[in-house]
C-alpha cells in the first residue's frame, strides 16, 4: 500500500478515534485475491479522506462458521473475545468487507452484549456516491459493458441489503443485467453454511456450475459481487466453463478502484 | 323434525371429533421447547394480514397465486352459504337469509356460484398439474403415495363439494321457476342456471336432487373438516396463527444459545455464577428439542416445495429437501404424540428425528442460503431446525464432518479459519 494503514492500536496511543472501524475478516486477511479487495476498499476510504483504521493482528475470526456448522461454543467464545477488544478501542461503527462478518456482528452480536452500527462495504460505498464524495471517473471505463450483480446470500436475504450494491453499479454507465435468478431468488454460490470449509455431499453437479447457466444466460461480461466466498466460487465456477478471458468476477470495491484509477 | 334431528346430531359429532382431534394437535405442538414470540404484536398482525390473508408470497408464482386465489376466496365467501346452510339444517328453514336481504342476496347467490366454478376449475387444473403434467415441484424422494394421495383427496373432495352445491343451486332454481311449495324466487343463478337443463322437470325429481345434493355438500364439509387434521390441508386454518408467530428478525440472525452464553462466560471469568438453568441438551436430536414453533411450522406445511425448488443443495441433486425436513418433522411429532395416547406420557420408543427420519447427509449439505425461508408463503423455517440438528451432531455428540473439525480447530488455535498465524493477519498491508 501507498498509504499506510493505520491500525486501532496505534491510533489509540496517539489518543484518537477513527471515524468507522474496517472490519477486514478472514478471507480478506488471509485470501490472495480477498486481499486485493481488502487493499481496494482502504484505497476507497483514503480516497474519500474518511478516517478508519484496522485491528491488524487484533482481529480474530468473528465465529460465523462455526454458528453455520453449528458450533455455538466456539462461536460465542470468538465474538465474547472480539467484543471485548471492539470495547476496548469504544469501537462505535464498522464496515465490514464481508457479508457473513457484516450478518455476525450485525446481528448476533447483540444478544452478547456488542452493539455496534454495523455496515458493508457496498452501503459504504453507496453513501459516499449519495454524498457526492465517490464518482466513476479517472480510470477505466465501464460503459456499455454488460455487468450482472451475484447477491450473496448474507446480504441479501438475510439482511435484505438488495440496492446498494446496485447503486455502486449504476454509476458506471454500464450495461447492467440481472441473472434469472437474483435477489430474494438469488441463487447460493454454494460457500455459505462452513460449505466453504468442506466438501459439497454427494450430488449431481456443483452450486457454482450451476450459477454459471445464469450468468451465460444474462450474457455477462463481469460478474459483480461482494462477499470474498462467491469470489472464490464464481472464479471456480468461470474457470469451469472455461471463460476466464470473456468472464471477469470483480467485487464492487474493485469495481469502484478501477472506475475511478485509484 | 326428523331431518332436523339428525342434522343437529351430525353436526355436534364432526364438532366434538374435530375439536378432539385439533387438540391432539395443539397439544403435540405443545410437546415443543418454548420460545417467546409474543413481542412486537402490532408488526405481528401486520405480517399475518400480509402474508397469510393478502398471500403476499404467493405471487412469486404468478399462475399458481392465481389459481390459489380463487380458491382461497372461495372458500372464504362460501363460508357465508355454509353459515345459512347451518342455519336452515338446524331450524328447517329453507334460504333463511333470501327474504331479510332481499335483492342483495340474489346478487350474493350469483357471486357464490361464480366463485364455485372458479375453484372448481382451478381444482381441476391442479389436478392436471399433479397428476398428468407432472410438476417437477410435486416430485421428490418425500413426496410418496401418502403426500400424492393426500393431495388428489383434497383437490376431488373440492370438486365433488363445488359440484354439489352448483346440483342443488339448479334443482332449487327449477323448483323457484315451477313455483313449487316453499322454493320462492330468489333472484338469479348465473352458473346453475346452465346445468339446469340437465336435470329433471318432475317436482319430486328435483326436490330429491335438491335435498341429496344439500346433504352431500353439508356432510362433506363437515366431514371434509375432520380431514383437516390428519392432512396437509390443515394450513387453511394454521397458517394464520403461524404467520402470527412468525420470526421478525433478520433471516440471518441464528437464535443466541443461551445455555451456552452462561458456560462460555464462567470459562472466561471463573468469578461468573450463571443462574441455575434446566438442564437439557444442545440442540435437537429429537422432535421434543425443537421449539413448538418449529412444530407449528411442520403442522402448517402444506407440502407445495416452494422450498425445494430453490434449494441450491436439491437443485444440484443433493440429498437435502427442506420440504422433507418438515413432512419427517410433523410425521415424527404425530407419532411421539400417537405413543403417549397409546403408551403414556413417560413412553420412549427407539427412535429419533436425527437418523431414523433425518440423515446426515441432508444435515451437512445445507448452505444456510435462506431460499427456503424466504419461499415460504406461509413462513415456515426449516433452516432452523437443520441449524438445531447440526447443533447436537457438533455439540453433544462431536460428529462435524472431519474438515469442519479442522476448520474448528484452526479458529480456535489462530485465530481464522484456515491454518495461517494470527501474528501474519496484517500481512495483506505489506503487499501491493
Amino acid at each position: 500500500m501507498e498509504q499506510k494503514i493505520p491500525t486501532m492500536a496505534e491510533m489509540a496511543a496517539e489518543g484518537k478515534q477513527p471515524e468507522i472501524l474496517f472490519w477486514v475478516g478472514c478471507a480478506g486477511s488471509f485470501d490472495e485475491r480477498a486481499q486485493r479487495i481488502t487493499r481496494d476498499i482502504c484505497k476507497i476510504l483514503q480516497h474519500v479522506g474518511m478516517s478508519f483504521a484496522v485491528l491488524g493482528t487484533e482481529e480474530s475470526c468473528t465465529g460465523d462458521p462455526a454458528k453455520r456448522a453449528g458450533n455455538e461454543f466456539l462461536f460465542q467464545m470468538q465474538a465474547i473475545m472480539n467484543i471485548q477488544v471492539l470495547d476496548g478501542y469504544n469501537i462505535k461503527k464498522i464496515v465490514t468487507g464481508c457479508p457473513h462478518c457484516f450478518n455476525t456482528i450485525r446481528n448476533e452480536y447483540p444478544a452478547l452484549g456488542g452493539n455496534y452500527e454495523v455496515i458493508h462495504h457496498s452501503q459504504l460505498i453507496q453513501q459516499l456516491i449519495d454524498e457526492g464524495k465517490l464518482k466513476a471517473e479517472g480510470g477505466e471505463s465501464f460503459k456499455g459493458r454488460k455487468i450482472t450483480f451475484h447477491d450473496p446470500c448474507y446480504l441479501g436475504r438475510a439482511n435484505d441489503v438488495y440496492e446498494a450494491p446496485r447503486r455502486a453499479l449504476e454509476i458506471l454507465d454500464a450495461d447492467l443485467v440481472e441473472m434469472k435468478r437474483c435477489k430474494s431468488n438469488g441463487l447460493c454460490c454454494g460457500a455459505g453454511g462452513a460449505q466453504m470449509f468442506k466438501e459439497p455431499e454427494p450430488g449431481k453437479k456443483d452450486i457454482n456450475d450451476e450459477r454459471m447457466l445464469d450468468v451465460l444466460e444474462a450474457k455477462a461480461s463481469v460478474i459483480a459481487s461482494g462477499c470474498p466466498f462467491c469470489m472464490t466460487m464464481l472464479t471456480d465456477g468461470v474457470k469451469h466453463i472455461e471463460k476466464e478471458q470473456e468472464i471477469k468476477v470483480l467485487d464492487i470495491a474493485e469495481i469502484t478502484v478501477k472506475a475511478n484509477g485509484l | 323434525m326428523i331431518e332436523q334431528a339428525i342434522f343437529i346430531v351430525i353436526l355436534a359429532a364432526a364438532v366434538y371429533l374435530f375439536w378432539k382431534n385439533a387438540a391432539k394437535v395443539r397439544r403435540n405442538i405443545l410437546l415443543g421447547r418454548e420460545a417467546d414470540y409474543n413481542n412486537r404484536p402490532s408488526d405481528r398482525w401486520a405480517t399475518m394480514a400480509r402474508v397469510a390473508l393478502g398471500q403476499s408470497k404467493m405471487t412469486k408464482r404468478p399462475v399458481a397465486a392465481i389459481l390459489h386465489i380463487f380458491v382461497y376466496v372461495g372458500f372464504v365467501i362460501i363460508n357465508i352459504e355454509v353459515m345459512e346452510i347451518l342455519i336452515d339444517g338446524l331450524f328447517g328453514s329453507h334460504r333463511v337469509f333470501s327474504k331479510p336481504l332481499g335483492s342483495f342476496y340474489g346478487m350474493l347467490i350469483g357471486s357464490f356460484e361464480v366463485l364455485a366454478l372458479l375453484v372448481l376449475i382451478s381444482c381441476a387444473i391442479f389436478l392436471v398439474r399433479r397428476n398428468v403434467l407432472r410438476l417437477k415441484r410435486f416430485t421428490g424422494q418425500e413426496m410418496s403415495d401418502w403426500p400424492k394421495s393426500d393431495a388428489n383427496y383434497i383437490l376431488i373432495t373440492e370438486i365433488l363439494l363445488m359440484t354439489a352445491f352448483l346440483t342443488m343451486n339448479a334443482a332449487d332454481y327449477k323448483l323457484q321457476a315451477l313455483h313449487y311449495s316453499h322454493y320462492l324466487q330468489v333472484g338469479s343463478f348465473p352458473v346453475s342456471g346452465f346445468i339446469a337443463p340437465l336435470l329433471p322437470s318432475a317436482a319430486g325429481a328435483l326436490v330429491m336432487v335438491e335435498r341429496v345434493c344439500w346433504w352431500f355438500h353439508i356432510i362433506g364439509i363437515l366431514a371434509f373438516l375432520n380431514y383437516l387434521p390428519y392432512s396437509k390441508h390443515f394450513h387453511i386454518l394454521l397458517a394464520f396463527p403461524n404467520t402470527y408467530y412468525s420470526r421478525l428478525q433478520p433471516k440471518g440472525q441464528f437464535a443466541n444459545m443461551d445455555s451456552v452464553t452462561n458456560e462460555v462466560k464462567a470459562m472466561l471469568d471463573p468469578s461468573f455464577v450463571p443462574e441455575p438453568a434446566e438442564i437439557s441438551r444442545f440442540g435437537a436430536k429429537d422432535v421434543t428439542d425443537l421449539t413448538w414453533k418449529n412444530l407449528m411450522d411442520a403442522y402448517t406445511c402444506t407440502e407445495c416445495g416452494r422450498c425445494t425448488s430453490v434449494c441450491p443443495a436439491n437443485i444440484t441433486g443433493k440429498k437435502l429437501s427442506p420440504r422433507k425436513i418438515m413432512m419427517d418433522t410433523r410425521d415424527r411429532i404425530t407419532e411421539v404424540g400417537n405413543n403417549i395416547d397409546k403408551h403414556g406420557k413417560d413412553y420412549i420408543d427407539d427412535k429419533t428425528l436425527l437418523d431414523n427420519y433425518i440423515s446426515r447427509e441432508e444435515l451437512w449439505a445445507c448452505t444456510t442460503c435462506n431460499a427456503c425461508v424466504d419461499a415460504c408463503p406461509v413462513n415456515i423455517n426449516p433452516l432452523e431446525i437443520i441449524t438445531e440438528m447440526r447443533r447436537y451432531v457438533v455439540m453433544e455428540e462431536s460428529q462435524a464432518p472431519a474438515s469442519l473439525n479442522n476448520m474448528f480447530g484452526n479458529m480456535e488455535n489462530n485465530g481464522a479459519p484456515w491454518k495461517y498465524s494470527q501474528a501474519d493477519r496484517f500481512n495483506w498491508a505489506e503487499k501491493e
